[in-house]
């Protein structure tokens, strides 16, 4: 059934592959490298938080300009939030969700060879490593990295320097990245579904990361024509986003006709779709592994795949609200407040789901399991604490503060980033040919899981008593004379969390060259990947398999195993 | 000293707090709930030998209930938020005093528009960082910017807008308690914006009306 065979040379065999495996390990180490930078500068902003201007001699040496006798200045701080930002949404999270898993598990699991475009795969992997040294190259540069957050809004960012420009320059060539990926998902779930995969037979993540791409092809363009438009009021003069009057540094600029607030729609047109592109997926893989490790079907796997759907268009009608306070019309403030309520429910449904999964199992405390649990408990905190921000009058108190930071915490680490560590551990297998050790495993996801929430839940105290966000230094406020302590205790778990990922570290090169060899189906899990060898050969598949069933049938009464894989016959 | 929501000091903060309440209190105990049961069930139906799970795919009156209640609850909260949102944003009856506020990088400039109730004649007072407000007096405040966005925000009003170029946006407040607070900027503004903090001094409409003609003279001078 594989039509081309495997090539040879080393180049073409593992640098500019085209075999969807090999793109998504790609995806996976690149991604995991931009995840520790981005923790590395959050863990720097901690530092400035913990204890405001006290020197961290070493660092001098690394940043003379931003850090002069180790000590930080402001727009230094500015830069790191705005890089731990950038990198963390747009080349750690997104990367490994959609890339990572989107390549791997696609063809494997509705059991096609390969995707459809395999050379529109590759460059669209290939893209990446350029936009990451594009956007990172701004700490080389005159001025520094870019430095207005990751919202970059007008016209802060258009008075910036050239590492600003070099900010917008590799978001557009990650976003073309985006869409050559999400053309080729699309395109390769419609057409490659193996005999019998039926849409209402997909895996939840394949369902998952085919309505992301979906997201991802419609809001995509829109960012990167926001991007191209800003690019041109930062470097060549026009006045897309800029009005007339605006004097910048006591001189009076030359612009006249452009709106301030148009980017902001433009920008959160794409980037509150993009909360669920970096959501739905760890949905998806989430739904995946409860089932396996519960023993149990999905419990309403139609629900949740309708969920999906609404949640992918009602995604596209919230946008502003992230603009409560922008000035905008009360009256589309109170639309958009009633959008957001209405987004809850379908969030609300799933999780209810995922709990009527777990009920009357046989659940198996496996480290991926233990990563989608905390999944589904951190998601609840993060969509719970949505409701607040949602409520817009609340919000006019509520926005721009830590409360916010803590809000977005809960759903891209609680929920993305505790899904991407399930998928890693529960893939880890099938990709390497070997398994993780569970003892290095276990231990990872509980200091994370403490950690992260010893770092993550004082924001919301932080918020309520009023911490502005992007503050390099909250001590002269008189209403936060008393968070010092509050704050160091935070610094400390972050330094901790971040220490406690050497051990993920270790387990993986670790297991990769020791771990135990895991056979072709470790967990005993019924879709597709399972029914070839670790890791799969060129191709995947020896013969195109046939599906007959849904992809949960675990404990079906009346059989001698517990699990019946989709390409057998019951 | 707690670290928890600062004084409500207008007529409607109040209401955005009874609302972070409810909220609270909704939120609260769904959480408690759900995680409860969460964890009841990772004991309860832990994997023990001989006992298979229960080979069920869905049920469609559950879907339902869990469904329609949450619908129920976020549309009672949407509907009561309503009405103090719509409560903030009303205009304001006949402001007692209009202030213009000015950011800029990075200090807020203040104008009080004087006897004649209009901006920019001569009678105005100007001041720097510096805004006095007259205890249960309504004032209206324009505020827009200069150069990049800022976001005025008293935390004690549960208040922000932000002070965006080419567009003038109002707000209105009616304080209730007399005291010395202070004014940060929430938008993300520069190298600077940690710093660019003003002064706000709530006092008597006496004391004010002192204050504002010596600031006035001293203007002059």
């Amino acid at each position: 059934m594989s039509t081309t065979h495997e090539p040879q040379g080393f180049l073409r065999k593992h640098v500019f592959s085209t075999d969807h495996k090999t793109i998504g390990i790609q995806f996976l180490f690149t991604a995991l490298t931009m995840l520790l930078i981005g923790g590395l500068l959050a863990m720097l902003m901690r530092w400035q938080l913990g204890w405001p201007g006290r020197p961290l001699p070493f660092m001098e040496k690394l940043v003379p300009e931003g850090m002069p006798g180790g000590i930080m200045v402001p727009e230094f701080y500015n830069m790191l939030f705005t890089m731990h930002g950038s990198l963390m949404i747009f080349f750690a999270v997104i990367p490994l969700l959609v890339g990572v898993f989107g390549n791997y598990l696609i063809p494997l699991k509705i059991g096609a060879p390969d995707m459809a475009f395999p050379r529109l795969n590759m460059i669209s992997y290939w893209l990446v490593p350029p936009a990451i040294l594009t956007v990172c190259s701004g700490f080389f540069l005159q001025g520094g990295a870019a430095a207005s957050g990751w919202t970059a809004y007008a016209p802060l960012s258009t008075t910036l320097g050239p590492g600003q420009v070099c900010w917008i320059v590799g978001v557009i060539v990650l976003g073309t990245s985006s869409i050559m990926g999400a053309i080729n998902y699309v395109t390769t779930i419609i057409n490659l579904r193996a005999p019998g995969m039926h849409f209402f037979r997909l895996p939840l993540s394949i369902w998952a990361l085919f309505i992301t791409a979906i997201i991802t092809l419609m809001a995509t363009p829109v960012l990167a024509s926001a991007l191209i438009l800003l690019l041109l009021d930062s470097t060549a003069g026009t006045s897309f986003f800029l009005p007339a009057g605006l004097i910048i540094d006591g001189v009076l600029q030359p612009n006249s006709g452009g709106q301030v607030i148009l980017w902001q729609h433009l920008f959160w047109f794409y980037s509150h779709p993009a909360v669920y592109i970096m959501i739905l997926p760890a949905m998806g893989l989430t739904s995946e592994i409860l089932p396996v490790f519960a023993r149990k079907p999905l419990f309403g796997y139609h629900s949740m795949v309708y969920a999906i759907m609404a949640i992918a268009v009602l995604g596209f009608l919230v946008w502003a609200h992230h603009m409560f306070t922008s000035g905008m019309n009360p009256a589309l403030g109170t639309s958009f407040m009633v959008s957001t309520m209405v987004i809850a429910v379908p969030s609300a449904i799933k999780t209810f789901n995922w709990l009527g999964t777990l009920w009357r199992g046989s659940i198996r405390l496996t480290t991926p399991m233990l990563h989608a649990l905390a999944f589904v408990s951190m998601f609840i905190i993060g969509g719970l604490t949505g409701i607040f921000a949602a409520a817009n009058s609340l919000d006019l108190y509520l926005h721009d503060t830590y409360f916010i930071v803590g809000h977005l915490h809960y759903v891209l680490f609680g929920g993305s980033l505790f899904g991407i560590f399930a998928g890693i551990t529960f893939w880890f297998p099938k990709m390497f040919g070997r398994m993780l050790n569970e003892t290095l495993g276990k231990l990872h996801f509980a200091l994370t899981f403490v950690f992260f929430n010893v770092v993550m839940f004082p924001m919301f105290i932080l918020g309520i008593a009023g911490m502005p966000r992007r503050i390099y230094d909250y001590t002269q406020y008189a209403h936060l004379a008393h968070v010092g302590g509050l704050n160091r205790m935070m610094s400390i778990a972050a330094f901790c969390l971040g220490a406690a990922q050497l051990l993920f570290m270790v387990n993986i090169f670790w297991s990769l060259v020791r771990g135990k060899p895991a056979g072709e189906n470790p967990w005993q899990a019924n879709t597709l990947e399972w029914s070839t060898s670790s890791p799969p050969p060129h191709g995947n598949f020896a013969t195109t398999p046939t599906v007959y069933h849904g992809p949960y049938e675990y404990s079906v009464p009346g059989r001698a195993t517990d699990w019946l894989p989709q390409h057998v016959k019951a | 000293m707690r670290v928890w929501l600062p004084d409500a000091i207008t007529t409607t903060a109040p209401a955005i707090d009874r609302i972070f309440y409810i909220i609270l209190w909704i939120t609260g105990i769904v959480f408690v709930l759900v995680q409860a049961t969460l964890v009841a069930f990772l004991v309860r139906y832990r994997h023990r030998a001989g006992r298979p799970a229960y080979y069920i795919h869905g049920n469609t009156f559950v879907e339902i209930v869990w469904t329609v209640i949450p619908t129920f609850i976020l549309g009672t909260l949407a509907c009561y938020n309503q009405q103090v949102w719509s409560q903030i944003h009303r205009t304001p009856p006949a402001p007692d005093l209009q202030v213009e506020i000015v950011g800029e990088q990075f200090a807020w400039n203040i104008r009080y528009a004087g006897p004649d109730g209009r901006f920019d004649t001569p009678d105005d007072v100007t001041t720097l960082n510096q805004l006095h407000l007259p205890v249960g007096q309504t004032v209206l405040f324009h505020i827009t910017s200069k150069d990049v966005i800022h976001s005025f925000f008293v935390p004690q009003f549960r208040l922000k807008q932000d002070a965006v170029p080419g567009l003038r946006s109002r707000l209105w407040v009616q304080p209730t308690a007399t005291g010395h607070y202070e004014i940060a900027c929430a938008e993300l503004c520069g190298l600077g914006h940690y710093r660019m903090r003003g002064f706000l001094t709530i006092e008597s409409p006496a004391a004010f009306q002192a204050w504002l003609a010596q600031t006035r003279a001293e203007s002059q001078s």
